[in-house]
């Protein structure tokens, strides 16, 4: 408890970009709906607006993707969700459900335009109606699994493909993340599944990578962080939807992660009162 | 200061040391204030001369140098070292004496310290009990299932003395940090981290002496702590993460090989345990 002051102590100030890059890790770190907060802490312990400017000018565009943050497009349309899949340029992305393109301004999080997207960003119109099937069918389990959730679905290969000319993939994104200070608690859950669709074989081979963080904080700080991976192939029958096809896989297989996740944390606890 | 702390408290619990790393580089005015005011997992450093480790925290720091409860010397050297009285030292060797066997009994392993001080006001003493356990590969070796299992343990307690009624009045304060991951490579990376922080008050006859009652408050508080972690670390997450995705009820996979993962999962966790 003690501290010493000699001559030899002079505090070793930091350079300008250290400290611009420490406030840019705590904004890149701030858990689920905190960021405004975090950013009000890093802006006092900088006490340097341009510094401060600099790591939020850095920081935001990085948090906002790393987050799948969604924002308001100011036509009246719905949400944009900002992802890597749908990054047209650091400051555009794509919404597939609307076929437009959002301008965003990272550090306010805030949807500054929104335009009709161009031709060559748009899928044909035989992908388009794969992603749409896809994208319907999701909105209803997004819908009934996940309160307050976001979700999309992209084609991230093979857009131009058409009838009988190959595979595509959509990228299917949810991502659902929430703070309720007054409840202690707060979380992220985000999952991606990139679908390989191959009409001819008639198959849609999924690969999927789902991660939670869910955070409580009453009389303590808990942390839960947790990440998995999935594979699966399901045959794409005649007469029947291929995106409720799709998104049925994908909502099995995230109901099994959801109760491995219980598991997990029980065993862990059933070790722990061994050598404790 | 106070944008600092709040900063400290809402960083995720994993990234806490390279949180407070950054703000000690940042205010190396406040490093003081920072230091007393977080929790972070024990450091462990070794006494030569009786051979034993012990656990570094705020209460045995003066500078940059910590004071073995063995020897009661500072490492790195320090010429007028703070050193508590003769009577609170002597108290302070009993009762690492003690606690080692408790953490012996409790804990099978691990490192203990104890630290005794007088408070700033002179009225009665403080005394601080670290325990540091690490039941990871090495211990639980065995059972496969932990990659990391880290538990630390401080409790700081202040008494004071009411001779006249021989009474003393304990006033617990305990925070166990706990880390948990596990290594089972097929379900993913997964860990359970943080704190949680409780606090006791009691009133108790001078008669048993301080050690005992002291001893005996936190086994209580331990014991209380546990069934808080249970509570908290399985029960509270798990209920965060509900709220995120519902659970929605048994469905039949429309693929065969959904069934057979789920399948595997449930096998892959009976057998790793």
């Amino acid at each position: 408890m003690e501290d010493r002051i000699s001559e030899e102590d002079e505090y070793e100030e930091l350079a300008d970009d250290q400290k611009v890059a420490i406030g840019k890790w705590f904004l890149l770190n701030a858990p689920p709906g905190q960021v405004s907060q975090v950013a009000k802490d890093v802006r006092e312990v900088l006490m340097d607006e341009r510094l401060y400017d600099q790591a939020a000018k850095e920081a935001f565009p990085e948090y906002n993707v790393k987050n799948m943050i969604s924002l308001e497009m100011p036509d009246g349309s719905g949400q944009v969700l900002l992802t890597e899949f749908g990054q047209l340029d650091r400051s555009r992305y794509l919404d597939p459900r609307t076929a437009s393109v959002a301008v965003v301004d990272h550090v306010k999080q805030v949807c500054t335009e929104v335009r009709p997207a161009d031709d060559e960003d748009l899928p044909s119109a035989y992908v388009e109606g794969f992603r749409f099937s896809v994208d319907a069918a999701l909105m209803k389990y997004v819908d009934d699994a996940f309160q307050g959730g976001e979700c999309s679905v992209y084609c991230t290969k093979g857009k131009d493909v058409e009838k009988s000319g190959g595979e595509f993939e959509l990228t299917v994104v949810i991502c659902n993340s929430s703070y309720s200070p007054k409840n202690f608690r707060g979380g992220c859950w985000q999952s991606v599944w990139r679908v390989l669709i191959n009409e001819e074989l008639r198959t849609a081979t999924l690969q999927g990578t789902i991660s939670v963080n869910a955070h409580y904080f009453e009389e303590g700080n808990v942390q839960l962080e947790s990440s998995r991976k999935f594979n699966d192939t399901v045959t794409l029958q005649d007469g029947k939807d291929a995106g409720t096809t799709i998104v049925h896989v994908i909502e099995h297989l995230e109901s099994v992660y959801l109760s491995s996740l219980e598991v997990m944390v029980k065993s862990l606890f059933e070790v722990d009162a061994v050598w404790l | 200061m106070e944008a600092a702390m709040d900063l400290m408290r809402r960083m995720p619990p994993s990234l806490s040391q390279q949180a407070l790393d950054s703000l000690l580089a940042l205010l190396p005015a406040h490093s003081s204030e920072l230091l007393s005011r977080s929790d972070q997992p024990l450091q462990v450093a070794y006494d030569e001369e009786f051979d034993k480790h012990y656990l570094l925290c705020d209460y045995n720091r003066d500078g940059d140098s910590y004071r073995s409860p063995w020897s009661s010397k500072y490492k790195p050297e320090l010429e007028d070292g703070v050193q508590p009285s003769p009577e609170l030292r002597k108290l302070e060797q009993e009762a690492n004496e003690v606690f080692a066997i408790y953490r012996d009994q409790y804990y099978e392993g691990g490192i203990s310290s104890v630290y005794v001080w007088e408070p700033e006001d002179g009225k009665g003493f403080a005394a601080c009990v670290l325990i540091k356990k690490d039941g990871s590969d090495g211990g639980d070796g065995r059972r496969g299932l932990l990659q990391e299992g880290a538990w630390d343990a401080i409790h700081v307690v202040e008494v004071k003395e009411d001779q006249e009624r021989q009474m003393g009045h304990y006033c617990l304060t305990s925070t166990v940090m706990l880390a948990l991951t596990t290594a089972n490579r097929a379900s993913g990376p997964f860990s359970l981290s943080g704190s949680i922080t409780r606090q006791m008050e009691s009133d108790i006859s001078l008669e048993p002496g301080h050690l005992c009652n002291m001893g005996r408050l936190i086994e209580e508080m331990e014991s209380k702590l546990r069934n808080g972690l249970d509570q908290v670390y399985f029960g509270k997450t798990k209920e965060v993460v509900f709220t995120l995705r519902e659970p929605l009820g048994v469905m039949s996979a429309s693929s065969h090989v959904g069934q057979t993962l789920q399948r595997m999962i449930v096998n892959d966790l009976a057998h790793s345990r």
